[in-house]
């Protein structure tokens, strides 16, 4: 166990940007929210899965809806507290924990706010190791957990309770209940026990995020390399670096959906690398083969300060370099992949994990 | 003809242009009273040109007056920040993220009531016009006599902002009022942060534009004048009173703005090299490219429209040191004091207008003080400031092709080569006064920022509304209407949404119609 103050959240905002591949929506607000709920009821006590008891109650809390819309509409604070509190009746037990549905993102930091204010324990652990844009695409989902249960609540004071068949149902149902309340809700989900949790979620994501958050803060302190920084404590592979020469970006089924071009500059000169989003980063495709595909994660720096930028943020014009991270072994499972595998994003192609593709390379973790 | 002028930190300078031609210009000190500044300036100009004060239509000023009262946290009103969100928004209230010593000498007076809009239109809550009213009596009790007032999604719909201004206003009739929907964009805490800004300049302001309204008068110049902003159009002198935020980015604007009409391009870099640093930004369509991350004026976030320029330490007074095979240039500066301190003048600091007349590319002092520098020293130095500006120019660049590069700035002589990238290098006659130029050539605009339903309507049909708005805009703004361009586009859909919502950002352009 130990105590998150708010010089550590500064740390895993940044590294959830990272992790967020371009979507999970800007930390900024999360990260603001959980610092005013720290500052008012003291730190947050982070506990690894391995302390949590086998017959502990666990359930994720986040934030659902458009993540343009949450930087005009600003919850309360009381939403989060509503929805898990909701959850907690409709159950009839206590819940000891909660924990973040995803690591990437503004819900990185939004179970800070809810841990703190009712001074509720949070384990360091998630159901991704990154961000996706649906709820059902967690880990828990490929163990049969079932993430209802489910509470949703708004600012309004307007709540319910989602009973669903399968994962995929519960997003369908609570997409279009967020919708209603404003296109934002707090939601409290994927109730689960010690044991579940320890066997279905990723454990140590939040420690992740604040190592890759402290690694890039401190290398351009130090006049250091950000990127290879970066590349080193991921394990990651630097895929392509170039210039922003097109962005597009189009609304499809609720998500947005898009492509960006990037013209090589450097090594890459004379090549292209086109990243199709949805959302977060889906596949790179260089010079008409995809080199890194989902699960993995494909993420987007500043060229220079090897700051994230989301895809909501890409814009004509700037230098970037795009690193590919391997995805957690979990989605590596036949079951991980028919989730969030490439062809459930529609891409006709078998999955080869990046450092396979990078093999060539003859070193992990470094810039080329 | 006009007159533009730029009332900086340090210079004051005027130009008188007709048409697209520049009749003459001078630079003189700024005062701190401002106006016997721009007195002198303006006397000056007119006995050197002698133009007749008739033949004037209108004059333009750029200043950065309100952005250095900010930084320095001076003549500041405290300031009555309201918001209208609630139930919404309690989790982080207005002045949330500011620098401590910042919001101490605004004073912190938050009021959250009841107001705001869903993304889609609909009310977060009614407006409650008592709620308002107890408002108000607090804000006269305190004696305070400025109020920012922001509402959820009021740049969808401005309603709720103007309904709770009139009833303030009908408490408390001399109360100065800012609104979020004429400050920014999307992005409750930035819009508001500006506007709370905003509201702490409103005194400065008056006192601003009445010192630049008596320094005309004072000279029989009784023509409209205007004031420039960060995106490099003008507002009416009424407007920048009320919204003095708006000119924050109006310095490095103006440069750049007067360097494109300086050389005739729409696009391309320009490089304004200073005594102690360099300024790199990009021109599109004439205008500067706008910077997409958010800005932080004072230590305060906003989300301006601000131009996105590139600092650098290279100027006409840099620093030159040298370490075994190694040259540094800057980042410090013997400034001002270049005609004392560098070798050339007689001094014994080496700077970098030392090396460029030692190796023969400048005729300034004497150069028979650096005749004994190490050549090989010369040569590095040379190589390493070029080095600087083709990292910068190439850092600017916004794709691979080859592209015009305009110098500007008394520095622009530390430039001997050609630049890396730069198709062509042009150096304007008139540079030294290119923010005075940009002040007296600005335009009129009028921008769109908002969230558009495609159920019942095509992309086109919807960004065919924002563009006609931005245009009805610009019109009402004062440009005429036969001269208006969309310069900016910009439609990103609402992710995690079905129902097709898409934000559109349209900009609009046009010449003030001159009367």
């Amino acid at each position: 166990m130990r105590l998150i103050h708010p010089e550590n959240l500064e740390d895993i905002a940044l590294g959830a940007t990272v992790l967020g591949t371009g979507g999970g929506g800007d930390p900024y607000v999360g990260k603001l929210m959980a610092l005013q709920a720290i500052r008012r009821s003291g730190p947050v006590q982070l506990v690894d899965p391995s302390e949590v008891d086998d017959d502990a109650i666990i359930a994720h809390t986040a934030m659902m809806g458009a993540p343009t819309v949450m930087v005009e509409k600003l919850p309360n604070g009381r939403e989060i507290e509503h929805a898990l509190l909701s959850l907690q009746s409709y159950l009839g037990k206590k819940i000891d924990y909660t924990t973040s549905a995803e690591a990437g993102g503004i819900n990185s930091t939004i179970p800070f706010t809810v841990a703190a204010r009712l001074g509720l324990p949070m384990v360091d652990a998630d159901g991704m190791g990154r961000a996706f844009p649906e709820l059902q695409m967690v880990t828990p989902t490929l163990y049969g957990i079932s993430a209802t249960p489910m509470a949703i609540a708004d600012e309004k004071g307007n709540s319910a309770v989602i009973n669903a068949p399968t994962n995929r149902w519960t997003e369908t149902m609570a997409r279009t209940i967020t919708i209603d309340m404003g296109s934002t809700a707090l939601i409290a989900l994927y109730p689960m026990t010690g044991r579940q949790l320890k066997e279905a979620m990723i454990g140590g994501t939040l420690t992740r995020a604040e190592t890759i958050g402290r690694t890039l803060r401190e290398a351009r302190e130090g006049h250091r390399d950000p990127i290879e920084a970066l590349l080193r404590v991921t394990g990651g592979f630097e895929v392509f670096c170039g210039k922003v020469q097109d962005v597009r970006r189009r609304t499809e089924r609720g998500f947005a959906r898009g492509e960006a071009t990037i013209e090589g500059l450097d090594e890459d000169e004379s090549s292209k690398l086109v990243l199709h989003f949805q959302n977060e980063n889906l596949v790179a495709i260089r010079d008409g083969e995809i080199i890194v595909s989902v699960p993995d994660l494909i993420t987007v720096l500043d060229a220079e300060t090897g700051d994230p930028i989301t895809t909501e943020g890409l814009r004509y014009g700037f230098r970037v370099v795009v690193i590919g991270i391997p995805s957690h072994p979990k989605w590596r499972s036949p079951m991980g992949l028919e989730i969030v595998g490439p062809r459930y994003f529609g891409y006709d192609i078998d999955y080869v994990p990046i450092e396979e593709r990078f093999a060539d390379r003859g070193r992990e973790g470094g810039r080329r | 003809m006009r007159i533009g002028i730029d009332v900086g930190g340090t210079n004051t300078d005027a130009v008188v242009m007709d048409g697209s031609q520049v009749i003459g210009w001078t630079k003189t000190p700024t005062t701190p009273d401002v106006s016997s500044g721009i007195i002198t300036a303006l006397t000056d100009l007119l006995d050197r040109t002698a133009v007749a004060k008739q033949d004037i239509s209108a004059v333009m000023i750029g200043t950065t007056h309100f952005t250095n009262a900010v930084v320095e946290r001076r003549r500041l009103l405290e300031v009555a920040a309201v918001r209208l969100a609630l139930p919404a928004t309690e989790t982080l209230p207005p002045m949330v993220d500011w620098p401590q010593d910042l919001a101490e000498v605004l004073g912190q007076h938050i009021y959250l009531v009841h107001g705001g809009h869903e993304f889609d239109g609909r009310e977060i809550a009614p407006l409650d016009p008592d709620e308002i009213r107890r408002v108000a009596a607090d804000i006269r009790a305190k004696g305070l006599r400025s109020a920012a007032i922001s509402s959820v999604f009021s740049p969808v719909n401005t309603i709720m902002e103007e309904e709770a201004a009139d009833i303030l206003r009908a408490e408390i009739p001399d109360l100065y009022i800012s609104l979020s929907s004429q400050v920014g964009r999307l992005g409750l805490l930035e819009r508001e942060n500006a506007t709370i800004m905003n509201a702490s300049l409103q005194d400065l302001a008056r006192r601003v534009a009445a010192s630049f309204r008596s320094a005309l008068n004072h000279l029989d110049l009784h023509v409209p004048f205007y004031i420039s902003q960060n995106d490099g159009t003008l507002m009416s002198a009424d407007y920048a009173e009320r919204y003095p935020v708006l000119t924050f980015a109006s310095g490095p604007t103006n440069s750049m703005r007067g360097a494109a009409f300086l050389s005739g391009l729409k696009d391309a870099m320009v490089v304004d090299i200073g005594g102690t640093t360099s300024d790199v930004g990009m021109l599109i369509h004439g205008f500067p490219r706008e910077a997409s991350v958010s800005v932080e004026i004072g230590g305060v976030r906003t989300n301006f429209r601000m131009p996105d320029v590139l600092s650098f330490g290279l100027g006409g007074g840099s620093l030159v040191r040298s370490q075994a095979d190694q040259v540094q240039i800057g980042p410090d500066s013997v400034g001002y004091e270049l005609t004392e301190k560098s070798l050339v003048f007689g001094g014994s600091t080496l700077t970098t207008t030392d090396i460029v007349v030692a190796a023969n590319k400048a005729d300034i002092g004497e150069r028979s003080r650096v005749a004994d520098l190490d050549s090989v020293l010369v040569q590095r130095s040379i190589d390493e400031m070029q080095r600087m500006v083709d990292r910068a120019v190439d850092r600017m660049k916004t794709s691979a092709a080859d592209l015009p590069v305009v110098l500007v700035g008394g520095g622009s002589i530390l430039v001997t080569r050609e630049i890396q990238g730069a198709s062509r290098i042009v150096r304007p006659e008139q540079a030294p006064v290119a923010n005075a130029i940009g002040a007296a050539i600005a335009q009129v605009g009028g921008e769109v920022d908002r969230v558009f339903s495609l159920d019942g309507q095509s992309r086109t049909e919807a960004l065919d509304a924002a563009k006609q708005e931005a245009s009805d805009k610009a019109i009402a703004a004062g440009a005429s209407p036969e001269t208006i361009q969309i310069v900016d586009v910009e439609d990103v859909p609402l992710s995690y949404l079905p129902g097709n919502a898409v934000r559109v950002r349209v900009k609009a352009v046009g010449d003030l119609s001159m009367a």
